[in-house]
């Protein structure tokens, strides 16, 4: 067989067994060494017991996914092994811990088993040692380097304890030793990076970076997966930036406060999902008529309700289209990427405070649990930073919601003299004075909403172009559509059709609002056989479109059920889309697999 | 040296006459006056309701937010900005009915605000519904047999709740309100300062005349507000007597001195963007 410079790798187990940080050993090993890699964890919402599922693709970079079927499987219990046989590709292995899992009778794949008590008896006692011992296994057998990979086991234990840190290294060494001794195969993978360090990060931590550069001195939040994640990286570091991580009671609080900071002349953000966005809205609407920058970033999860409290949905699209009563100027940015969430990040600032409104950032789990390498170089730390108009000395009289031509009325902030006025979430004409309970005034009500959404001109004039990335050539057979975080797996399907000789096309939204109608309408009729692919039930995007531009996309591929979608489905629904008589909705699921054994 | 008066805005003021809000926002002004805080370092943001509509009536900066979130609003500002003077003004359903929540953290955070609530255990803007702190029994438009559930007792659960100053006064005392006002914004820490102020439109029951004989100022009787339990006591009297006057002091460390970030300048001053060092460091995390 032909050394293949690809592998995935699943790393399955019972949460609290050690799995995330065996996946930041692997990651940081293949950035050291230039690889390029992309993980996606699939896990249930419990601390401890419920079943992880790591799933780790590495090769040359960069990598666009997480991957299909398993090259290698570290199996920490018997049901991951037994459960996930019939996703191996050809020639995989397995490995696992013969003290505590049985290899199955009859099975193409190499069953790797390692005695770890017998190996690891003169070691003092560690729990999730296991999981080490079989990773150095799995090391040996990608062919990587034994150093970069010590150093990435030093960096993991290390900031605990040194000792940790060297038993570790001797655990993954015993491992790597038994697989030399005693594995002949598979060896039909060597993993070999280009040699230029890269780092790995996931979409939330650009989000914290993307505050971080970008200039955002308060983050006000109320834990909620998979949005917490922000929260947590920005913590430890916030005090060192001049910044204020908040923590608050509840997501209203977090809103609110988080406008009285952009109201007072910092940057200011939130960060929640579907559930706690909710309970935000009619403050969202707040920062609309009081006129005040604030940037919310909604991390989706699966709805309705509590729903997949751990899974990813793009099903918050009408949500945050619809959120809070009345009409108001605002944003909805999407990323594509964690480099692209970093970037999106600082521009959702820039926008809330030019025009002084709020702005949704939308991610969902896909994403803000990615966890990617990516090149350094790619994180530009200059970035621009427009803080929008604001008054710093005042002469004459000063109105604070002045009507001007552009819709922005230069505002003042608290301390500065002469600026002073009132900010009300009634309806008020220029000087803030209210034409609701106390007086009403239909000509003032009519102009200042006038005044307030003509902002979206402008704001259409900046997003625009950003709005749709458009990859393949026009002369297609077919246009896939989609948005935000799907953007790579998607281009890898695209690429591969192409590769079969189906050239293809892909229109990713980034701007959802206001809607980029004008640059999408002309790419959308372009379009021989044009298929959008969301991963929610309804087809919200291919709604969102025949709203906005009148134009019905009339093939679909969905999947909703709390995973990803996979590379070779998602390409085998695409290539189905090419034939006349494609179906107009197909909905794609993850796995044949009902319940783990423990939940059957 | 800014008077009284020049605090006071040119926006005709709404309320009802009689209204005990009056009261409230001369105390206010009264207050502002005597400290001499300067009006554009004053940040007033109120609610909804007819109390939250005071805001409009002051020369100074102001937000006039949603039902129930001012205070949070208002935290924020102050943690944005902590040279600021941030009042806080609304009423009791505002605060202990849709805002209840987040005025128990407010206490516990601490941050150096003033919340005032203008008490008139009604709802007022909408027409005269119970409110959290009307009396059991209380015949309203929304409980016409009487109100079933008791009222809730804001002093008590300001004081148990983590409050470093609880105050209050009454619209028909007006010299000693301001001064209950002045010692609230005076106090390092969050303050409550609840005032008995009638609603003479839609409250018919706890008016002017039935709180006179009632209210006994807290000066006279030699209470210590030093004194958490002798506080409480106070919160807690039945002997039909409605204190007023501060009931509570304590000195604590606030939120801005125990809370890693805002030592220093003032967030609104802090530098945007990264050096090169910061940056190279920050990267090498990831790597």
């Amino acid at each position: 067989m032909d050394t293949r410079r690809e592998a995935t790798v699943w790393i399955g187990g019972e949460a609290g067994e050690g799995i995330a940080s065996a996946g930041d050993m692997f990651m940081r090993t293949a950035a050291r060494l230039g690889l390029g890699a992309f993980a996606h964890n699939s896990y249930q919402s419990v601390i401890r017991g419920g079943e992880v599922l790591l799933q780790i693709r590495a090769g040359p970079h960069p990598v666009p996914s997480q991957g299909g079927n398993w090259d290698f499987l570290i199996a920490l219990n018997q049901s991951v092994l037994d459960l996930n046989l019939r996703s191996a590709r050809p020639a995989a292995g397995a490995l696992f811990n013969v003290d505590t899992i049985k290899a199955p009778a009859s099975t193409t794949v190499a069953m790797l088993g390692i005695p770890v008590g017998e190996l690891t008896g003169d070691l003092p006692k560690n729990p999730v040692q296991q999981n080490t011992v079989l990773l150095g296994a799995l090391m040996y057998l990608l062919k990587l380097a034994w150093d970069v990979f010590e150093g990435a086991i030093r960096i993991q234990f290390g900031k605990r304890k040194a000792e940790l840190a060297d038993l570790n290294v001797t655990l993954a060494h015993r491992g790597w030793e038994f697989a030399e001794k005693n594995f002949t195969a598979p060896r039909h993978i060597a993993l070999a990076g280009d040699g230029k360090g890269r780092i790995v990060i996931t979409g939330n931590q650009a989000v914290g970076l993307g505050a971080v550069a970008g200039g955002c001195k308060f983050y006000s939040a109320y834990p909620m997966t998979p949005a917490s994640s922000i929260m947590h990286w920005l913590a430890p570091r916030a005090s060192r930036y001049g910044m204020l991580m908040k923590q608050a009671e509840d997501e209203l609080a977090a809103i609110n406060m988080a406008i009285g900071a952009g109201y007072a002349g910092i940057r200011a953000m939130v960060g929640t999902s579907g559930g706690g966005f909710a309970l935000m809205t009619e403050a969202i609407g707040m920062a609309g008529m009081i006129e005040a920058p604030v940037v919310a970033v909604l991390s989706q999860r699966g709805g309705p309700s509590t729903g997949l409290a751990t899974k990813t949905e793009q099903g918050d699209l009408f949500q945050a289209l619809g959120a809070s009563q009345g009409e108001y100027p605002k944003a909805i940015l999407a990323a594509l990427d964690p480099v692209d969430t970093y970037y999106v990040t600082i521009e959702a600032h820039n926008l809330a405070e030019k025009y002084q409104m709020p702005v949704i950032l939308m991610l969902d789990l896909y994403l803000s649990e990615r966890n990617v390498v990516v090149d350094p170089e790619s994180i530009n730390p200059r970035v621009p930073v427009e803080r929008g108009e604001v008054v710093r000395e005042v002469e004459g009289e000063y109105l604070r919601y002045r009507d001007t031509p552009s819709g922005v009325s230069p505002r003042t902030l608290p301390g500065t003299p002469g600026g002073m006025h009132i900010a009300p979430s009634d309806a008020h004409n220029e000087q803030g004075v209210l034409v609701s309970d106390w007086y009403t005034n239909p000509s003032m009500r009519t102009k200042m909403m006038q005044k307030r959404m003509r902002k979206m001109e402008g704001v259409l004039h900046d997003t625009e172009e950003r709005g749709i990335v458009c990859e393949g050539p026009e002369e297609s057979e077919l246009t896939i559509v989609g948005w935000g975080s799907t953007f790579h797996i998607l281009e890898e399907a695209r690429r591969a059709l192409t590769h079969e000789g189906h050239p293809v096309r892909l229109l990713q939204f980034r701007t959802l609002w206001p809607f980029p109608a004008q640059k999408a309408l002309p790419l959308l009729q372009a379009a021989k056989r044009i298929v959008c692919v969301e991963n929610n039930y309804g087809g919200l995007l291919a709604r969102l479109i025949r709203q906005e531009t009148g134009f019905s996309i009339p093939l679909a591929v969905r999947k909703f059920d709390g995973e990803p979608f996979s590379i070779d489905p998602l390409t085998q629904a695409l290539k189905a889309c090419l034939s006349p008589d494609a179906p107009p909705v197909q909905t794609l699921v993850s796995s044949e697999l009902d319940l783990p054994v423990t939940f059957r | 040296m800014t008077t009284a008066a020049e605090y006071k805005s040119r926006m005709r003021q709404t309320w009802c006459p009689g209204c005990g809000d009056y009261g409230v926002l001369n105390g206010l002004l009264n207050a502002c006056a005597a400290l001499g805080i300067e009006r554009h370092d004053l940040v007033v943001v109120s609610g909804i309701g007819c109390s939250s509509d005071l805001p409009h009536f002051m020369s100074a900066y102001g937000i006039h937010t949603l039902h129930g979130r001012a205070l949070p609003v208002a935290q924020g500002i102050k943690m944005a900005n902590k040279n600021l003077t941030v009042v806080i003004t609304g009423g009791d359903g505002d605060g202990y009915g849709i805002g209840a929540g987040h005025f128990l953290h407010a206490l516990r955070r601490n941050l150096d605000l003033t919340y005032i609530v203008m008490d008139n255990r009604i709802y007022g803007l909408t027409t005269g519904q119970a409110s959290p702190t009307s009396d059991k029994g209380h015949k309203t438009k929304s409980t016409p047999a009487g109100n079933p559930e008791c009222a809730l007792n804001p002093l008590a659960l300001a004081i148990v709740g983590g409050a470093t100053f609880v105050g209050r006064g009454f619209s028909g005392e007006p010299v000693h309100l301001s001064e209950v006002i002045r010692r609230g914004l005076a106090h390092k820490g969050f303050s409550l300062v609840d005032v008995f102020s009638p609603c003479v439109t839609w409250n018919k029951v706890n008016t002017y005349d039935w709180y006179r004989p009632r209210v006994v100022k807290l000066e006279t009787e030699g209470h210590d507000p030093a004194d958490r339990n002798a506080a409480i006591r106070q919160a807690l009297r039945e002997d039909g007597k409605l204190p007023i006057g501060v009931i509570y002091e304590t000195d604590e460390p606030t939120f801005a001195e125990e809370e890693p970030s805002l030592q220093g300048e003032p967030l609104v001053n802090s530098r945007i963007g990264l050096t090169d060092e910061e940056w190279n460091a920050l990267i090498g995390e990831f790597r």
